[in-house]
């Protein structure tokens, strides 16, 4: 009972996960190290990170289909080694890849969670979540018959329907396309405003921005998290953004000088990012006064930084590994 | 237009090299189906060429001897020497005899009458009473047809009887529950049984695989349902397809084959389903080990193989060596053959049956006990 009393203790009410030192290997490869995080409740809470960095473990081990080697932490109050069947009643996670029966209907896919979860009215609560989802019409179409869209939004469908506490997201918009995205989000905020808590992943910058906190993991280390102005202020990196002719060139020449540590191109300008601001200034003179450009300093946007965070996380941990 | 052929022929054997060199990678991936390749042939080779014997030998026999006398042990020795029979049990009066041979624990029960020796001196040509289990005709018929003359060549080698032209006494054979020896009485309830190992077995032991490979399995851990209830909710549909799918068998071996179901149909209803649910149970293992539903295939059709030839479907179960007989005890199948005959074409009952219905039993709570300890709950 020790571990118990260590949960309900030291959690307080207004946070729905709080996790300390959690680490995973798989066969000798540490894919989480010594991740710890705290995600209030109500809030949406990004979780970003490149392929392979471990924000699917990272997930998995919140909700009780992983287990942790080292580390500890609750679950909306209950222990995530410990506790794992009270969670699991209390959570939904919606996995990357579509989870759903394809053999059964969409009707049949969402009474089977009801009847898992013993929500009163099974068939009664599936109806309404069909009318909710925009799904009439639809309630006998095979699951596997979907189009992309409609299959992410059965699946969040799916488990919304037992009223969760705490979403888990896994990369839920990955191969959607805008529209279906935009209104997956708005779907995402207005239960977000309802009280529920949600933890999702995303690969796509314009996602982190509609987050109140993100977190930025790469390599199984959770690098840096807060909102997202705290984050680029926290990045220390200057960026100028450059306009004119021949930028291909100009980026060549600019990778290899020293001081600037990134270079990206966005559409018809480039963005020139340097963590040294002194350094950076000086590595760019020589261009300022070229007529073909127009220099413009400028806050580094959310991929500049998260770019520039995965390239220390490489120099820092891959060459370790 | 030569060069283009030429052409045309590389480009095809290149193209299937690629392919043949793929499959072997994937082949040599898949540890499991690499080692079947070479496990199974060797196994069943070695298992089934030493198991199995059409001609057996030291079959189970009672014995009621309704008096003591020098001649009836003679009797009792010579048929012991042939090595056809050997004397398991010795029965007290009628009703044990009968009973023995109802339960299936004999094959044969002799009779040596009262009054035996008086009447042999008298040359009243008495008769030896031999009850043979007839329903499985292979298992019967060879000893049956070599008994009265070999008995009466080891009495007379014993000097226990006068040495003349005719025996003096008379083997009087009974083949019961089968008299004609029809083959059909013999395989369509055993057909019941193999047919119904080979679909169940099927069903279950790609449910979880299937889950798997789908991806359905990581959401389904994710939600509040424990793996005893994952499992029993697979396997009762499959109870229902399995009792429709009995009824049908032994139906259609009624009305084609005339073969009569003498014992009660409920019990037949209860022990069928008994072992439908073992095999389903042994099934679902399968599928908490395997890996991927080709393995899962293999699997089940390793496991089929014995069920068919050492339950004493295809070969009598009697003329097995004692470790081949132990391995059967270990199928299923065994089991509800010697039911299935007993209760169609014996009219046994549950008294009769109770070790088979054990066994079943044990069989089915150590799969079950099996899956759900490797049922993973996690994804570690």
């Amino acid at each position: 009972m020790g571990a118990l009393r260590w949960s309900e203790n030291v959690t307080a009410p207004d946070i729905a996960i709080e996790v300390e030192g959690l680490s995973k290997s798989f066969d000798g490869r540490e894919v989480v190290h010594d991740l710890s995080m705290q995600v209030r409740r109500g809030t949406i809470y990004g979780f970003l990170g490149p392929n392979g960095s471990g924000k699917t473990t990272t997930i998995r081990m919140l909700c009780g289909l992983l287990t942790p080697d080292t580390g500890r932490g609750t679950c909306l109050g209950y222990d995530i080694i410990t506790e794992t069947d009270r969670i699991k009643r209390r959570v939904g996670y919606m996995t990357q890849r579509f989870s759903l029966y394809q053999d059964l209907s969409v009707r049949e896919n969402l009474e089977f969670v009801a009847r898992l979860y013993d929500v009163p009215d099974p068939v009664g609560a599936a109806r309404a979540m069909v009318e909710r989802l925009g799904l009439h019409g639809r309630e006998e179409q095979l699951a596997g018959s979907l189009s992309g869209g409609w299959k992410q939004r059965l699946a969040l469908g799916a488990c919304t329907l037992p009223n969760p506490q705490l979403l888990l997201l896994d990369e839920p918009t990955a191969g959607v396309d805008p529209k279906a995205r935009r209104e997956f989000w708005n779907e995402i905020h207005a239960m977000a405003g309802e009280g529920l808590t949600v933890l999702v992943s995303t690969h796509y910058m314009d996602e982190a921005e509609r987050c109140h906190e993100i977190a930025y993991i790469a390599y199984g280390h959770l690098l840096v998290h807060g909102t997202v102005q705290e984050v680029i202020a926290q990045s220390h990196l200057t960026t100028y953004v450059v306009g004119g002719e021949g930028l291909g060139d100009l980026a060549a020449r600019l990778e290899q000088t020293r001081g600037v540590d990134m270079v990206a191109p966005f559409g018809t300008s480039l963005h020139v990012s340097g963590r040294d601001a002194a350094a950076l200034e000086r590595a760019i003179a020589p261009y300022r006064n070229d007529r073909r450009f127009t220099w413009q300093q400028s806050e580094p946007s959310l991929e500049d930084v998260f770019i520039d965070l995965m390239s220390r996380a490489r120099d820092n941990f891959q060459d370790a590994a | 237009m030569a060069a283009a052929d030429a052409m045309g022929a590389r480009g095809f054997w290149l193209r299937t090299r690629a392919m043949l060199i793929k499959e072997f990678i994937q082949l040599k991936r898949d540890r499991l189906s690499f080692g079947m390749i070479i496990m199974i042939p060797l196994m069943q080779l070695v298992l089934f060429g030493y198991a199995i014997n059409t001609t057996p030998r030291d079959l189970p026999t009672a014995v009621l001897l309704q008096e003591t006398s020098d001649v009836g042990r003679s009797i009792l020795a010579a048929l012991q020497n042939t090595k056809y029979f050997k004397i398991t049990h010795r029965a007290r009066d009628e009703a044990e005899f009968d009973r023995l041979l109802a339960s299936g624990t004999v094959l044969f029960a002799i009779e040596v009458p009262a009054n035996f020796e008086r009447a042999l001196r008298r040359g009243d040509r008495p008769a030896v009473l031999v009850a043979a289990d007839a329903t499985d005709p292979v298992a019967a018929g060879s000893a049956l047809s070599a008994l009265g003359t070999i008995v009466t060549t080891a009495l007379r080698n014993d000097h226990a009887i006068p040495d003349t032209a005719a025996p003096p006494f008379e083997v009087r054979t009974h083949a019961r529950y089968n008299p004609a020896g029809a083959t059909a009485l013999n395989i369509v309830p055993g057909l019941v049984g193999t047919i119904l190992t080979m679909t169940m077995l099927i069903f279950t032991a790609l449910s979880v695989t299937r889950e798997i490979e789908r991806g359905t399995m990581e959401a389904l851990l994710a939600m509040p349902i424990t793996p005893v209830e994952i499992m029993l909710g697979k396997i009762v549909p499959y109870v229902i397809v399995g009792f429709v799918q009995a009824g049908l068998i032994i139906s259609v071996g009624a009305l084609l084959f005339g073969v009569p179901i003498f014992g009660s149909l409920a019990l037949l209803a209860l022990l069928s389903t008994l072992f439908i649910t073992t095999n389903l149970s042994i099934g679902y293992t399968f599928s908490t080990i395997a890996q991927n539903q080709l393995q899962a295939m293999q699997m089940s059709m390793m496991f089929f193989l014995p069920n068919i030839l050492l339950s004493g479907f295809m070969f009598p179960f009697a003329g097995m060596p004692a470790w081949a007989q132990w391995i059967g005890e270990a199928l299923p199948l065994t089991h509800f053959i010697r039911i299935v005959r007993a209760i169609m074409l014996k009219g046994s009952t549950f008294g009769d049956l109770r070790y088979d219905a054990v066994a079943l039993t044990a069989l089915m709570l150590i799969a079950m006990a099996i899956a759900v300890t490797r049922f993973r709950r996690t994804l570690d």
